[in-house]
């Protein structure tokens, strides 16, 4: 079986201080990757070189096209990136904010990247809108309100819409959960292991927060200063972990 | 004559806006940077169209300026002054008489003809500017031609007013590749940008850019397949001469909801009249 997405051997350097260090792994279809880390380990600079947003100083990161076959997307023109951007990937941003824009309505914003690849009927982007709104516990009626005029957990939501509306088959997580409150952060989280079990997505999450990754992802990835110290099924890591860093990161989450 | 080059600028500020020029028109509707000068004019009154008209200017042609179709507005005046002090050329106010147009916020009611030149004032060459405000951006999404974002404004017409609400500025496509500003024009003067004789070439001053409609190009009005671009005008006769598919202004005649319309181009409408064409308020006392 192709994986995928194939990362391999993937260094970011920033000056003479390490983003993240010679990071690889592979990642099959329908399966949910997650990546745990304090603050500064890397995993935030990871998941962007992956996703295009920074180019790595070395490594490549093959993605299993639908028309080519495998491609290092690093190497790839910038229009085949932003086309698959658009296309096969999604990005869910931690601020909905830094993924929505603000000044267009609900609609408008699942809307985008259905126009983005030449849908032109408005009746059909409406319903599709409408359609996808229900599916993330959007009331419908709100389909002309702007996002400014939403809570933060329906932002994150109208978020996710607006990315999976085009039917992509990789989705880049960074920190879904992050600023909500517990109750919203768990209703996003089944709304998510439902979206993600449904629609066979493939998807990386990058996260300090284990509970999420427990229920999400099949395999975890620890990273400290750039590097990977633990990689493997995720109950295993989280059960057991091995590394000193890992036993310090599973040991710190308050039990109550 | 003796105190000005002609036309105002100087020689090689007309070379390097003949430049831009040509680089437009050989790129029809990508916008060309141009270093643009200060005029004797405040941004906004047309500076991107006055270097434009003197760049193109010969001491032969025949200058007319119309502001929102008049002949006869301040800006209008002022601007047709300037070139007969600077230039010395001969003015007109008759559509077909003229070789060098400069326009702002409409286009002649008349089929413009070949070696005639229509000169635009843009405010902001941009179509993608009130949705994406970072230039660098937007001229990626140009390069890449990725105009998804130009339907987004229009999506947005439709769901809040029912309709494609843009009546002005309304987004072209240009020969299928570049999307661009046609300026101000009310979206009724849309079909008139394609397929035209004349050369229409559009100057930005303040965002000091320069963009260019060769003659006889495609332009196509973006628009949804289930709502189609449609050419709007208020549904009247022009009161004074009683043309029916001319653009309209609305004048307000009385604080109790009276009110007119009139043809916005002057020189269209005069010379209706002239031809005995009349509406029904002409000959009356309007006001």
């Amino acid at each position: 079986m192709t994986p995928l997405l194939s990362v391999q051997g993937i260094t970011k350097l920033y000056g003479h201080h390490i983003g993240c260090k010679d990071v690889g792994f592979d990642l099959y279809p329908g399966e949910v990757m997650g990546i745990v880390g304090e603050s500064g380990s890397g995993k935030s600079t990871l998941l962007n070189c992956m996703a295009g947003h920074l180019t790595p100083d070395a490594g490549a990161v093959v993605f299993d096209t639908r028309t080519d076959g495998p491609r290092d997307t690093v190497t790839m023109s910038e229009p085949e990136r932003r086309m698959l951007l658009r296309t096969d990937w999604a990005f869910v941003h931690q601020h909905a904010r830094d993924g929505l824009r603000m000044g267009v309505s609900a609609g408008g914003n699942v809307g985008e990247r259905l126009m983005a690849v030449g849908e032109r009927h408005y009746g059909d982007i409406r319903a599709k809108a409408t359609d996808w709104l229900g599916r993330v516990e959007i009331d419908a009626t709100r389909v002309d309100d702007r996002p400014a005029t939403f809570s933060g957990g329906m932002q994150q939501r109208l978020q996710i819409a607006r990315n999976l509306v085009t039917g992509p088959r990789l989705v880049f997580m960074d920190e879904p959960t992050g600023g909500l409150d517990v109750s919203v952060q768990a209703r996003l989280l089944d709304l998510l292991r439902g979206l993600v079990r449904d629609m066979g997505l493939s998807a990386i999450i990058v996260t300090h927060d284990l509970a999420v990754v427990r229920l999400l992802a099949d395999r975890l990835m620890v990273m400290k200063d750039g590097h990977v110290v633990e990689a493997g099924l995720t109950d295993q890591v989280l059960d057991d972990p091995q590394h000193a860093y890992s036993q310090l990161l599973v040991s710190s989450v308050l039990q109550v | 004559m003796s105190e000005y080059n002609f036309a105002y600028l100087d020689e090689q500020t007309k070379r390097m806006i003949r430049r831009a020029i040509l680089k437009g028109l050989a790129i029809p509707g990508y916008q060309v940077p141009f270093a643009s000068r200060e005029m004797p004019m405040p941004y906004g009154w047309g500076t991107g169209g006055v270097q434009v008209s003197a760049a193109v200017m010969t001491p032969d042609d025949r200058f007319k300026v119309i502001d929102q179709g008049a002949d006869d507005t301040t800006n209008a005046v002022s601007i047709r002054t300037f070139f007969e002090r600077t230039a010395g050329v001969a003015t007109t106010t008759t559509t077909s008489d003229a070789t060098v147009i400069q326009t702002r916020h409409r286009i002649p009611e008349e089929p413009l003809s070949e070696g005639q030149i229509l000169v635009y004032q843009v405010p902001i060459p941009e179509p993608l500017r009130f949705l994406e405000p970072r230039e660098s951006e937007t001229r990626k999404m140009h390069s890449l031609e990725e105009y998804g974002l130009m339907h987004v404004k229009l999506y947005e017409d439709i769901s809040r007013h029912g309709h494609i609400a843009t009546s002005y500025d309304y987004p072209v496509k240009v020969e299928g590749r570049y999307v661009m500003d046609p300026s101000p024009i009310p979206k009724f003067d849309n079909p008139k940008l394609g397929n035209v004789a004349a050369i229409q070439l559009f100057g930005a001053g303040r965002e000091q850019r320069i963009y260019a409609l060769p003659p006889y190009t495609q332009v196509v009005s973006l628009d949804f397949e289930d709502h189609p671009f449609e050419a709007s005008k208020p549904d009247h006769p022009c009161v004074m001469c009683g043309a029916e598919n001319s653009y309209l202004d609305e004048v307000i005649t009385d604080d109790t909801g009276g009110r007119m319309f009139v043809c916005s181009d002057t020189d269209f409408c005069e010379a209706r009249q002239a031809a005995g064409h009349i509406g029904t308020m002409n000959g009356k006392d309007a006001a």
